[in-house]
C-alpha cells in the first residue's frame, strides 16, 4: 500500500469530497486515512472546520473506531483473527508463533511490520484467518504469513 | 467451442488460493490452446471443498475440489474441461449430497450465478419479487411479509412485517431502509457470502421494503473487515442504477429509491442497530436509548427500517412466485422458513447450511459438519456468536430454532455454530467473552463498560485458584447486574457465554484451582 505524504492541500481536496455528505465526520476521517495511511493530530482541526463540528466531536470519533490510526503504518500490516471460531482451530498458538517470527508482540509495531488483533474476518470455516496488507489468508500458519508478507500473495 | 469454468471469487475461496487457481487455469488453457471462459462466481458454501472449480458440461455443472494451483496441470491432462474423471472430481455439483440435501431459499443463487450479471440474475428468478411488489399495494406487501413469518435474521428474531408496518404507518416526508451488514459475530459469514455472491438479491429486498414503507433512500452499512463485499455491493448498485432499477424511477414505476453504502470503522458494537445509526450519521458508535424506536425516529431522526442482510435478501423469494404460503410451511413452531446456518470453528466440513428451522444441533455438527477438523471429540459448541451460549455435547439433540434454543439456555443469534474440540479451556473462553466486551463496549452504560473489565479480572482470579467459591459467586452476581442493567445486548448478553460455561463445564473452573495449587 502506498500513501501520499501529508499536506493541508491534499487533505482539503479529500474533505471537499466528503464534508457536504450526510453525517460527514467519520467518512472524512476514513477518506483522509485512505489517502495518507493515517490521520495526524493536525487533521482534527481541518475536519472540524470542514464539517462544521467541534474539535471535540472529531477527536471523539477518531478515538472511538479501532480502524482509525493517528500514526503512519509500517509497510506491512498483519491482522490476525483472535475471535472464537479461530481460537477453536489454534489462533492462540498462531499468535504466539507470529510474535516469535516477527519479533514483536500483538498490537505492537516496528519499522517493518505491525501485528494487530482483529475480531472476525468472516472466514470462520477456514480458520485460523489473517489478513496481510489487505489479502485474506485462510488456514494460516506463522510461516505462511511470513511468506505472504514477503511475497504479497497467499500460497 | 468455449467451455465455461467457474472459479469462486468469494473471500473464503480466495483465502485458500482461488485467485491463483483461476490464474493457473487461464495460463494452462492458453498454453494448450483450449478455449475457456472463466466466470468468478460466489461460493456454493461447501467451504471445505474450496477452491471448488466447476465446469459446464452438457450434463450440467461438474465440480472439482479442493483445487490447488499445483493440481491444474493434471486437471487439464485428464481433460477436466470436458468433465472427465480426476481424483478431485466431486461429480455434478447439484448431486453433491452436502448441497443437495439443503433447502436453499435465501442462498438459492449464491455460487450459482455471476454475482454482477443482471441477465444471469433474471435468468435465475431475480426481479420477479420486485415486479410483483410493484403491482401490489404497500399494505399487501407488508401483510404478505408478516404472513410469511419472516423474523429478523440478525439475531433478535423480531417479526420483519411488524417492523415494516410501524414504519409504513409513521407519516414522514423521508424514510430510510438501513441494511445492517456489520456482521461482527465470530462464526458467522453468511451476510458476507451473500453480498459477494448474489448482491442483487439484497438490493431487490431493500427495494421491496422501500416500496412497502414508502422510503426514498437505502443505506447498506458494511463492516470494514469485508472489503470485497463492500466493493461488490457498490458495483451492483452502479449496475442497478444503469439498468433503471435504482434511481428516480424504479423500473419505470415512477417510484424513487436510491441505495448507498457506508463502511464501518472496525467497531463490533456498531452492529447494534442504534449504534449503527450513530455511525452512519458519522458519530461515535454509541448505543441510543429506546424508545424512541428506530422505526419511528431512526436515521437522521426519520422513520427507518433496519434489517439484517439475510432478512432483506429473503424478501424477494417470499414475494416471488412461491410466495409467503410456501415459505411459512417450512420450519417449526414460531420459527418459520429457512435459516442460513454457518458451520465454523473446529469443524471438518464447514460452510453454509441453509435448511428449515428444526434441524438438530447434531444434524448440523455431525451429519453436515462431520465432526471436528482435528478429529478429536467435540466438547463445546457456541451458537449465535460471542454473545451466545456454550452448549455441551449433551445438548446435541436440541432443535435449532428461536424458541428451543432459548429454552435450552442459549440463543440462535445470527445462526453461527462454532465447534470446539476437547482441548478447549472453558474458563479461558469465559474470560475472553468478558475481555471482548471490555474492548468493544461503547461505554455508555456502566454495567457493560465496567462490569466487563471486573468480570475478566474475576475469572482470572478463579483461574489462578484465588478464593474460587467466593469469586464464582461474585461473578454470577456481576453477570446478573450486566444482564439486567445493560442498555443493549452487548453488555446484556455477554453473561450468556460466561454463565453457560460455568454451568456446563464447571470442572474447568474448579480443576484449575486444584491443578495449580
Amino acid at each position: 500500500m502506498t500513501f501520499v505524504p501529508w499536506s493541508d492541500e491534499a487533505a482539503a481536496a479529500v474533505l471537499a469530497q466528503t464534508c457536504d455528505k450526510p453525517g460527514p465526520v467519520l467518512i472524512s476521517l476514513q477518506g483522509l486515512q485512505e489517502i495518507f495511511g493515517f490521520v495526524p493530530p493536525r487533521a482534527v482541526e481541518l475536519v472540524a472546520k470542514a464539517c462544521n463540528v467541534s474539535r471535540a466531536d472529531v477527536h471523539g470519533v477518531l478515538t472511538f473506531y479501532h480502524d482509525l490510526r493517528t500514526s503512519a503504518p509500517p509497510p506491512t500490516t498483519l491482522h490476525i483473527c483472535v475471535a472464537e471460531a479461530c481460537q477453536a482451530v489454534g489462533s492462540r498458538e498462531l499468535v504466539r508463533e507470529a510474535e516469535k517470527i516477527f519479533g514483536i508482540g500483538m498490537d505492537q509495531s516496528n519499522e517493518v511490520v505491525e501485528l494487530k488483533s482483529v475480531y472476525c474476518f468472516g472466514n470462520c470455516a477456514l480458520g485460523p484467518s489473517a489478513m496481510v496488507n489487505g489479502e485474506l489468508v485462510g488456514r494460516a500458519t506463522a510461516q505462511g504469513l511470513k511468506y505472504v508478507s514477503e511475497m504479497g500473495m497467499p500460497l | 467451442m468455449t467451455t465455461t469454468i467457474y472459479v469462486p471469487k468469494d473471500s473464503a475461496a480466495r483465502s485458500v488460493g482461488a485467485d491463483l487457481v483461476a490464474f493457473a487455469i487461464e495460463a494452462e488453457s492458453v498454453k494448450r490452446g483450449i478455449n475457456i471462459s472463466i466466470v468468478r462466481n460466489g461460493s456454493r458454501g461447501a467451504l471445505w471443498l474450496e477452491p471448488l472449480v466447476e465446469v459446464v458440461t452438457p450434463e450440467g455443472r461438474v465440480a472439482y475440489g479442493p483445487v490447488s494451483p499445483a493440481d491444474v496441470e493434471s486437471l487439464f491432462d485428464s481433460a477436466f474441461h470436458l468433465g472427465s474423471q480426476h481424483p478431485l472430481l466431486q461429480g455434478r455439483t447439484d448431486d453433491i449430497e452436502w448441497l443437495s440435501r439443503q433447502d436453499r431459499v435465501t442462498f438459492a443463487r449464491v455460487g450459482v450465478v455471476d454475482p454482477l450479471s443482471i441477465s444471469d440474475y433474471q435468468a435465475h428468478g431475480g426481479l420477479v419479487g420486485l415486479h410483483r411488489a410493484l403491482s401490489m399495494k404497500p399494505e399487501e406487501i407488508v401483510t404478505e411479509v408478516t404472513q410469511s413469518g419472516l423474523r429478523g435474521r440478525g439475531g433478535a428474531g423480531f417479526p420483519a412485517g411488524i417492523k415494516w408496518r410501524t414504519v409504513m404507518a409513521t407519516a414522514s416526508d423521508y424514510k430510510y431502509i438501513c441494511c445492517n451488514a456489520d456482521e461482527g459475530d465470530s462464526g458467522t459469514f453468511a451476510d458476507r457470502m451473500l453480498m459477494e455472491g448474489d448482491p442483487f438479491t439484497l438490493l431487490e429486498g431493500m427495494t421491496i421494503a422501500a416500496i412497502a414503507v414508502g422510503a426514498t433512500e437505502g443505506v447498506v452499512y458494511i463492516r470494514s473487515e469485508y472489503p470485497s463485499a463492500y466493493e461488490t455491493v457498490n458495483r451492483a448498485i452502479e449496475i442497478a442504477r444503469d439498468f433503471g432499477w435504482l434511481g428516480k424511477n424504479v423500473l419505470g414505476s415512477g417510484i424513487e429509491f436510491n441505495i448507498r453504502t457506508r463502511i464501518g470503522g472496525g467497531s463490533y458494537v456498531c452492529g447494534e442497530e442504534t449504534a449503527m445509526l450513530e455511525s452512519i450519521e458519522g458519530k461515535r458508535g454509541v448505543v441510543r436509548s429506546k424508545p424512541p424506536l428506530p422505526a419511528i425516529h431512526g436515521l437522521f431522526g426519520k422513520p427507518t427500517v433496519i434489517n439484517n442482510v439475510l432478512t432483506l435478501a429473503t424478501v424477494p423469494a417470499i414475494l416471488g412466485l412461491n410466495g409467503a404460503q410456501t415459505y411459512m410451511k417450512k420450519g417449526v413452531g414460531r420459527s418459520l422458513g429457512t435459516q442460513v446456518f454457518q458451520l465454523a470453528g473446529n469443524i471438518a466440513r464447514g460452510g453454509i447450511v441453509e435448511t428449515a428451522f428444526g434441524i438438530t444441533l447434531d444434524g448440523l455438527v455431525n451429519d453436515y459438519g462431520a465432526g471436528t477438523l482435528s478429529g478429536r471429540p467435540v466438547r463445546a459448541v457456541q451458537i449465535g456468536g460471542p454473545l451466545g451460549a456454550y452448549l455441551p455435547v449433551t445438548s446435541m439433540a436440541v432443535s435449532m430454532d428461536y424458541e428451543s434454543l432459548l429454552a435450552a439456555g442459549g440463543m440462535l443469534g445470527h445462526g453461527g455454530v462454532v465447534v470446539f474440540d476437547e482441548s478447549v479451556d472453558m474458563a479461558e473462553q469465559a474470560k475472553f467473552a468478558m475481555e471482548f466486551c471490555a474492548i468493544e463496549s461503547c461505554g455508555k452504560c456502566t454495567p457493560c463498560r465496567l462490569g466487563s473489565t471486573r468480570g475478566a479480572e474475576t475469572i482470572e482470579k478463579i483461574m489462578l485458584g484465588q478464593n474460587v467459591a467466593g469469586n464464582k459467586k461474585l461473578l454470577l452476581d456481576l453477570c446478573e447486574v450486566m444482564t439486567d442493567g445493560s442498555l443493549c445486548a452487548m453488555g446484556g448478553l455477554t453473561p450468556l457465554p460466561v454463565r453457560s460455561a460455568m454451568l456446563h463445564f464447571a470442572e474447568d473452573f474448579d480443576q484449575r484451582a486444584r491443578g495449580q495449587q
